[in-house]
């Protein structure tokens, strides 16, 4: 690991102006870390956001809730009107690392951690997104656990977080001290530039997460499908919020996880169940509808069965 | 041979344990001393081809850089077999990852800095990292390990299978694993006066500092090699990893103590692993069972430095009566790191392949898969006619199948459903040998009444110290409060490592005739502080030849898949054992159990992926190589069998560290089988593998 | 560049005042420079908790963890747990039961259960084995010991 200044902010605008001059943000630092041991990252100077006063769960008059960016996860999964208003959000949270990590991690470090993919963090190959131009040995390589949305000639690495695809089903938004962008636009599919994954500027910093008032009536569930029983990253989870009148679909809101580089917000799954009634043929088919843009890879086909049939049950437990 | 029972027997605690719950027990890399410096490991980043040239100018410009070791400025080693050993030795790369050059640096930090720096530029060439079973470099070793015949043939096989009623003929595959023990490999070197003090995470301190001596062209004397704590080893500490090595040529560079660690990833490189196997097996039987022929041809890796034939089919030798029969081995020399000894090496492979077959042949034959295991219980050992000194499978699939509940079993596969989950249930039996190897012990009567036992022995989480101090009270007629247990140094009388499941036997068949003639003496007026040593080697040449010693086992397995996701759970996972007398039934169970949780960790997560563009294991760290966690382990019970053999030694004990592993990935795949009705041959089983044959 | 920092924190209820590289964790921290080598490191990237530590009560990967961010903090390592020459309920149970072989994930798997413990108790679950397990997944245990693990720390939960 190279050296760095380090400094820790006083205020949020010490912080940027830190942040403008090129110091890296660090939250709780379970990925960046993590990732200046495998020299993926080589800050040259961190500003230490940890302690900044952007750690309240606020109730706003919307009904909503305001999140500050250096909430720890675990704080965030068991706070009591996360849990009564969005437990999907609460459940992906605890389906997610450890109890130590989710102590430490903050809900901003969580939205911007990076790809898991092996090569990405082996610096001693060839990668799109850590080297821009030196090459994607992942699609020629191994890659069971990448992506079959929305990756590129590029990249097909995917976004390990849970909690964004819990947010991202919510219609979370993302506060950062100059703007407010939409979560699922947020993020940015790689194309021919895998390394730049969000919107933020350099030097932008994160202060909060905001989600709507929780929808009337609407039912939720966080499902994840990994190889061992807990302490993994998923092979593909699912984050649904739905309602459902009369056993008909008003409104459905679906998000993948493990499939793509970023939450992958099923809109096409959406709009296909949006009025239909809530039975079997309808969530196959809405799955059917998402999975036609699936483009699995030579080794992950199974993830594309595997959507559909985590689609099915999580909408056949959410709907019923 | 008569045998005393008093400390033996009993659930003692680990004499240890105090030190291990309070963080005081001090492990290899945990050694202070003055003037330390830190190494830290480069390694290659081409799988074969040579250094052209090393750039260390920004390395040792790095604050706090101390030197940057390589074959340019490393001293001379001795010539040796080892060539995993042989490091820094030349320009030479035989794999990816392998050591090219230890970065020193007055810290820590500095010292990953300083190896981050180093710039190596190679000229390589082509590599071959894959196995696959119609390589074109497969050839049939002259032996496997550890002295075994490659090939066995008995009667006609062929023609067994020819004129078998019944025919299987499956292949079955286990991607390479890697030990993983919870403490990385690590080694702090001191050269005192051409004398060289080693701490190191060995599970034979004895073993190591031989090597080390010849590899130092120094006399055994001149070394010394410390290994109190060990972190686990399952084998890949059981001969030198090449760390030890290094570190003992960095102090030698620098005229400084030296420690370094192996990082999780480098694990992946050059401590050790098991071969990837493809095996493929043909039973033949009459319409009842009876086997006629039994054929286990089994395909693995090695590298191009050293041979390492792991005897994946000897368990098809002895398992099982056949008339007819073949087991091979075939090697391809890869461009990979030198595959080694993983727990149960041979048996635990093997037997995946083996028992899992049986139970595809129970279901063709129709008849229960316990029930074709007893049908063909071979009275004598069919690899070479000998008795068994003991053998109570049996015993053991009968007692379990009660305990099990297996008489309720309907064998139909897919057909059981609660909730979410397919249900089913599996078995497969288990085997280890049982041996024992030369040892000496020292025994002391202490002036103040206590006894002090002395021995080479190691202690890596199996309860050695434990068991020991039992052996030794016993045969004193003490308590084992009494008895002070000295291990893990090679200072101490040479003996036998932790490793093949012979530890116990070994040491204790030195400990029990040195305290029984410590006894004698006593007892005849002579007056402490008494020494007495024993060496075990001229006892172990009596021992008889004609006699098959073998520990025996029975696994059950109970597995639920989901239903939509392919995710397996094994609520239940019994097994029951035959090793003869269970010496401490509290550290006994604990072993059998993490045999059968590493069982279950290979039967459903483990697999190191082998890159095949840039020729090294892909997933290298524990959140890509996935080990159970402690919510995969769910209701883990192993029982034991009363077992009485006069032929093993004085405790009457087999070795119980490995023959967990053995059997139960079989009896899982074949509970995941009897569930779902897929049957996946292919480890590990997982939701990749299942989701697309589910209903 | 080393930029050293000077870094104020106590240790086991003992304030502590140290120069440290920028660069150090709070695991290194403890092993290299306090000698307090309970907390073990068996990954250095928060995928094993054989380092876990409580940091302000809270438990935590040490690995992870930049020495320099923790001004103030109070730590309580394995070396910490015991009171008075007195094992801790847990290190107890964990001899009883035979939760360990060959003890390197044993002091992270101590000081997680204590914080694990505490956490449960904060927010009103009763901890049965399924719940034990799932809460100790972060703390990897090569030799097996998980089964009498959870034994272990059910019977302290229980009192």
């Amino acid at each position: 690991m190279r050296s760095f200044d380090y400094a820790r902010a006083a205020s949020v605008d010490e912080a940027i102006r830190a942040g403008a001059d090129g110091a890296v943000y660090l939250g709780g630092g379970t990925n960046l870390v993590d990732l200046m041991k495998l020299g993926v990252v080589e800050p040259g100077a961190l500003v230490d956001v940890s302690r900044l006063p952007l750690d309240m769960i606020e109730e706003l008059p919307t009904g909503g809730l305001r999140i500050g960016a250096t909430v720890r996860n675990s704080d965030l999964a068991l706070n009591g009107l996360v849990r009564e208003r969005y437990p999907v959000l609460s459940q992906a949270l605890l389906a997610g690392a450890s109890g130590q990590i989710r102590n430490v991690a903050t809900v901003a470090g969580n939205l911007l951690q990076r790809t898991r993919c092996p090569y990405f963090q082996d610096v001693s190959k060839p990668c799109n997104k850590r080297r821009p131009g030196s090459g994607c040995p992942a699609i020629k390589g191994a890659h069971q656990g990448l992506a079959i949305f929305g990756h590129s000639d590029a990249c097909v690495a995917t976004h390990p977080s849970d909690m964004a695809v819990a947010l991202a089903a919510l219609d979370a938004r993302v506060e950062t001290a100059s703007r407010t962008v939409a979560l699922n636009d947020f993020y940015v599919l790689p194309e021919e530039r895998p390394e730049l994954e969000t919107v933020l500027e350099p030097g932008e910093l994160v202060v909060a997460v905001s989600l709507e008032a929780p929808l009337e009536g609407a039912r939720s569930a966080y499902r994840k499908v990994r190889e061992r029983a807990s302490f993994s990253f998923a092979l593909v989870s699912v984050a649904v919020v739905a309602t459902v009148v009369d056993g008909t679909v008003r409104s459905a809101r679906i998000a993948f996880g493990g499939v793509a580089p970023r939450p992958w917000r099923a809109l096409k799954a959406e709009e296909a169940l949006s009025g239909r009634e809530a039975s079997a043929e309808s969530f196959e088919a809405a799955a059917a509808a998402e999975l036609e843009q699936a483009r699995p890879l030579r080794d992950n086909g199974f993830k594309v069965e595997l959507v559909r049939r985590l689609l099915v049950w999580t909408l056949t437990e959410v709907c019923k | 041979m008569t045998v005393l029972t008093r400390a033996l027997g009993a659930p003692m605690t680990r004499v240890e344990g105090g030190l291990k719950v309070s963080g005081e027990a001090r492990y290899a890399y945990e050694h202070r001393a003055q003037r330390l410096v830190y190494g830290w490991i480069v390694q290659s980043t081409v799988a074969r081809g040579r250094i052209a040239s090393l750039e260390l100018e920004d390395a040792l410009a790095v604050p706090g850089a101390v030197a940057v070791v390589s074959h340019a400025n490393a001293p001379a080693l001795q010539p040796s077999d080892r060539a995993e050993l042989a490091v820094l030795q030349s320009n030479a790369v035989a794999y990816r990852g392998q050591i090219v050059a230890c970065a020193l640096g007055e810290t820590l930090e500095a010292a990953r800095e300083v190896a981050a720096r180093v710039a190596i530029a190679y000229e390589p060439e082509r590599h071959d990292v894959v196995l696959y079973a119609e390589h074109p470099r497969l050839f049939e070793p002259e032996t496997v390990n550890p002295r075994y015949p490659a090939r066995t043939d008995q009667g006609d096989a062929d023609a067994g299978l020819a004129t078998a009623n019944v025919a299987i003929d499956c292949t079955y595959t286990t991607p390479a694993f890697h030990n993983n023990p919870m403490e990385p490999h690590s080694s702090m070197a001191l050269w005192e006066d051409g004398s060289l003090l080693i701490y190191d995470s060995s599970q034979g301190a004895p073993y190591a500092r031989d090597q080390l001596a010849e590899l130092f062209g120094l006399e055994p004397e001149q070394v010394r090699v410390i290994s109190e704590h060990v972190g686990g080893g399952f084998g890949s500490k059981g001969t030198p990893r090449p760390q030890v090595v290094i570190a003992a040529l960095c102090a030698k560079v620098v005229g400084r103590p030296v420690k370094l660690a192996v990082t999780r990833q480098q694990m992946f490189a050059f401590t050790g692993y098991r071969t990837p196997t493809i095996q493929r097996m043909r039973l033949g039987a009459r319409r009842d069972g009876t086997l006629t022929a039994l054929v286990h041809d089994a395909i693995l890796q090695t590298s191009t430095l050293e041979q390492f034939a792991e005897q994946a089919a000897i368990c098809s030798r002895m398992m099982y009566a056949a008339e007819n029969r073949r087991t091979t081995h075939r090697l391809a020399a890869l461009d990979v790191p030198t595959p080694s000894w993983m727990r149960a090496p041979g048996e635990c492979p093997g037997m995946y392949a083996l028992e899992c077959a049986m139970d595809e042949l129970a279901i063709s034959c129709g008849i229960d898969p316990i029930e074709l295991r007893v049908l063909n219980e071979p009275p004598l050992d069919p690899s070479n006619g000998h008795p068994w000194s003991s053998r109570n499978l049996v015993v053991c699939l009968r007692e379990g199948a009660e305990r099990f509940g297996w008489q309720e079993r309907d064998p139909t596969p897919g057909v059981r459903r609660e909730g979410r989950w397919l249900v089913g249930t599996g078995v497969a039996a288990s085997t280890y040998p049982a041996f024992r190897q030369k040892s000496q012990a020292r025994v002391r009567a202490e002036a103040d009444g206590g006894f002090t036992v002395m021995i080479g022995a190691a202690d890596i989480g199996t309860g050695a110290r434990t068991v020991i101090a039992q052996i030794a009270a016993d045969a004193l007629e003490v308590s084992p409060s009494a008895v002070r247990v000295e291990i893990g140094d090679s200072a101490l009388p040479p003996a036998w490592l932790a490793g093949g499941s012979g530890g116990t036997a070994s040491w204790g068949s030195a400990v029990v005739p040195a305290c029984r003639l410590l006894r004698e003496r006593l007892g005849a007026g002579e007056e402490a502080p008494l020494e007495v040593s024993v060496d075990t080697e001229q006892e172990l040449e009596q021992d008889r030849r004609d006699v098959s010693r073998h520990a025996f086992g029975a696994q059950f397995a109970e597995a639920r898949v989901d239903v939509d996701t392919g995710e397996v759970r094994v609520p239940r996972l019994l097994g029951v054992f035959a090793a003869g007398r269970i010496l401490n039934p509290l550290t006994a169970r604990s072993q059998f159990i993490g045999g059968m949780t590493m069982g279950l960790s290979m039967a459903l997560h483990e697999q190191s992926v082998i890159d095949r563009e840039f020729g090294d294991y892909l997933n290298h760290d524990f959140a890509q190589y996935h080990i159970a966690s402690c919510a995969d382990a769910l209701d883990i019970d192993a029982v034991w069998v009363e077992e009485q053999d006069p032929y093993l030694n004085p405790m009457g004990s087999k070795g119980i560290g490995e023959i967990g592993i053995v059997g139960t990935a079989a009896a899982i795949a074949n509970a995941v089988h009897h569930a779902t009705g897929v049957r996946v041959r292919d480890l590990p089983i997982g939701p990749a593998r299942l989701v697309r044959g589910l209903p | 560049m080393a930029s050293e920092i000077e870094l104020e924190l106590t240790v086991n209820g003992v304030p502590r005042s140290l120069e440290v590289d920028v660069r150090t964790t709070l695991l290194d921290l403890l092993r290299e420079h306090l000698d307090l080598i309970g907390a073990k490191k068996g990954c250095d990237h928060g995928q094993c908790g054989a380092c876990t530590v409580l940091v302000n009560g809270h438990r935590a990967n040490a690995c992870l963890l930049l020495a320099v961010s923790l001004g103030g903090a109070d730590v309580t390592t394995i070396e910490g747990l015991a009171s008075d020459g007195e094992l801790h309920q847990l290190q107890r149970a964990f001899i009883e039961h035979d939760a360990f072989q060959c003890g390197y994930c044993t002091p992270g798997q101590i000081c997680s259960a204590a914080g694990m413990l505490s956490e449960a108790s904060e927010e009103g679950v009763a901890l049965d084995a399924a719940e034990i397990r799932e809460r100790m997944s972060g703390n990897l245990c090569r030799c097996g010991a998980y089964v009498n693990i959870v034994a272990a720390i059910a019977e302290v939960a229980e009192r």
